[in-house]
């Protein structure tokens, strides 16, 4: 930290910093909550989406030299395509789905997609240039990349688009529908199949789009899947499982809280600073700090 | 104990006192200790994951605090490598109440992630915290095990005395399993509801199954230090955790055999293929332990969607079936 920069100023850049890493963790935890909502498992290759999203991109825009609006749609429709895919070939086929056993399987897809990032991509970290320059705004003595709004407007955009897809769409209430009560669902008509398998769809586009927009910033490496998932799966618990806005505002916190140990304490640390709230609401408020408490008991996963 | 354990451990007694007169390349034997090292930790994480019903991403924490303790207690504090071991098997113990308590409380399988937070806590220290553990570095030094006058420093002493821990470990969670514990915990695996209104204290089984099946990781942690006599934060992290797991899949996790044939079969695996290697070249592939990842990813998936039972019961029943459809004159019902 720079001597010159008053208190408020560093504070400032933390928080930016915060925001930026909240962000990608509040999107990991939504891909967490839709897949959760639809078949109550906890998706353990939701991190690899993420990672998948970013070094695509990386392909896209860096090799091809595709504009970022097409390659953001084409990365998108591709790390989709995956979630199809796992849908349909490792969690479709199990006859009696019992929670340990499909938890097993999504372990072993992130493996296997983790060892595909390396065999593609190879070990290193990949750059990738930031959506608009990478020349930084001053704000109150502390410094905002243009990156860091970019993050923050498209996750406020995919927030708005949950929101009117899943209350004003016939397919969003239909989903719904079924993470409310399968049967019930399936006796209005309702395909529920069909609804996992568009769960798991928007649960690996919205990964995507957290792998795309952070890439700038972290450097993609297909590691960073573990860790970048149990982040989000935190954001996840401690918004209340199943409940998008609480990961959100959770995602967030995590962010902040991680920049400011960070900043303040020391950046060695900071990884595990979200793990340990994960770790201490676990133990005092297990159904998160905006889920509610019934809600939590009735819940299994 | 049934029947059926004492053969299958006089079979496994007499191919660990065999194998030494087959192989005596210091290597495959230095294999073999890990192999039995992983075989321990397995056969408690096969109580947990097949008898308790939960899964655990974080007993390669466990076995670092193993480790870790070991390594320190001995050459910080001058304690025997033995008191070092019991350490650290309490400290896991504490540890594995910590983190167990609040998510097996829990319905469902918060373990899991709250575990895989608490090994990645762990490896973040090991690497951060370099005034203790010696960050990446590691630490050097630490004592071999003895008896009296009879070091554990060669490899064929090791291997004979880690093959027997294995065996008194596999002799221990049989006998646990047709305890009253043991019933228990197939009880709760059967209904938990039903199991909890017959009185049965599901909770407490959980984190008592949870806290044994840390002590296991983490006595085969203290192992692995004396063994290796070096450690450092590279072999603790999550995806060895996903390998335990892994191999208790394979094996089938609800047979404590199972772990055991798993943790042999996945722990010599990378030597066999590496073994292979010129044929991968033959077919235009170069092989690489780079590749494990994805083979393991692999099997793990293969055993899941086919095999869920696993390769020692889901073999048995592949057999009964196979001998059902082929000779029809035995046709029954």
């Amino acid at each position: 930290m720079d001597q010159v920069g008053s208190g408020f100023s560093d504070f400032l850049q933390f928080l930016f910093m915060g925001l930026q890493r909240g962000s990608i963790y509040a999107l990991v935890g939504m891909g967490y909550n839709i897949i959760y909502n639809s078949t109550g498992v906890i998706n353990f290759a939701q991190g690899e989406f993420v990672v998948f999203g970013g070094l695509m991109m990386v392909t896209l825009t860096m090799t091809a030299n595709l504009s970022i609006p097409l390659a953001f749609l084409l990365t998108v429709l591709f790390v989709t395509l995956i979630g199809v895919l796992m849908e349909r070939f490792t969690i479709k086929p199990v006859k009696n789905p019992n929670v340990l056993r499909l938890i097993i399987i999504t372990i072993a897809v992130s493996i296997l997609l983790k060892g595909m990032a390396m065999c593609f991509w190879g070990k290193g970290s990949h750059y990738m240039r930031h959506f608009t320059g990478s020349d930084p705004i001053e704000v109150f003595g502390a410094t905002l990349l243009p990156q860091t709004l970019w993050i923050i407007g498209i996750l406020a955009v995919v927030v708005i688009g949950f929101v009117l897809f899943f209350n004003h769409t016939m397919i969003g209430k239909s989903m719904r529908a079924c993470a409310i009560n399968r049967d019930a669902a399936r006796l209005a008509g309702i395909n529920d199949r069909n609804m996992v398998m568009l769960s798991f769809a928007l649960s690996a586009g919205i990964g995507a789009i957290a792998g795309i927009i952070i890439t700038p910033i972290i450097q993609m490496d297909y590691t960073r899947g573990a860790l970048l998932g149990l982040k989000g799966f935190g954001a996840a618990v401690v918004g209340g499982l199943g409940n998008s806005f609480g990961a959100v505002a959770a995602g967030m916190l995590f962010g902040i809280m991680e920049a400011m140990a960070a900043g303040y304490i020391s950046s060695h640390y900071m990884d595990a600073v979200a793990l340990l709230i994960l770790l201490i609401v676990l133990f005092i408020r297990p159904s998160g700090l905006f889920g509610s408490a019934d809600a939590a008991r009735l819940r299994e996963f | 104990m049934e029947r059926r354990d004492y053969i299958g451990i006089g079979v496994l007694l007499a191919m660990v006192i065999a194998v030494p007169f087959l192989v005596d390349n210091p290597y495959y034997l230095g294999v073999l200790v890990f192999t039995a090292l992983n075989c321990l930790t397995c056969i408690g994480l096969s109580l947990l994951m097949g008898y308790a019903g939960q899964i655990s991403l974080g007993h390669a924490a466990f076995i670092a605090l193993g480790a870790y303790s070991s390594a320190l207690l001995t050459t910080l504090a001058g304690w025997s490598p033995w008191a070092a071991m019991g350490a650290g098997a309490v400290i896991s113990a504490v540890v594995a109440v910590i983190v167990g308590v609040p998510s097996l409380r829990l319905k469902g399988h918060y373990l899991a992630m709250a575990t895989l937070g608490f090994s990645a806590i762990v490896h973040i220290v090991a690497i951060a915290a370099v005034d203790i553990t010696g960050g990446p570095q590691g630490i050097g030094g630490i004592p071999y095990l003895s008896f009296g006058d009879l070091v554990l420093d060669t490899d064929i002493r090791f291997y004979y005395f880690s093959w027997a821990v294995v065996i008194i470990g596999l002799i221990l969670a049989l006998n646990l399993i047709h305890s009253r514990m043991g019933r228990g915990l197939r009880a709760i695996h059967g209904s938990e509801d039903a199991a909890c209104a017959a009185g049965v204290h599901t909770a407490l089984y959980k984190i008592q199954i949870f806290i044994i099946s840390a002590v296991y990781a983490s006595i085969s942690g203290s192992l692995y230090a004396s063994y290796a006599t070096y450690i450092d934060p590279g072999p603790f992290d999550v995806m060895h955790s996903v390998l335990l797991v892994t191999m208790v899949a394979v094996g089938g996790m609800h047979r404590l055999w199972g772990a055991v044939i798993g943790a042999v079969l996945l722990s010599l695996l990378p030597e066999i293929l590496s073994s292979f290697s010129g044929y991968f070249q033959m077919i235009g592939l170069d092989y690489s332990q780079d590749y494990d990842i994805l083979i393991y990813g692999g099997i793990l998936l293969a055993i899941m969607l086919f095999l869920p039972e696993g390769l020692f019961s889901g073999g048995r029943s592949l057999f009964r079936y196979l001998y059902q459809k082929f000779s029809p004159a035995e046709e029954e019902g």
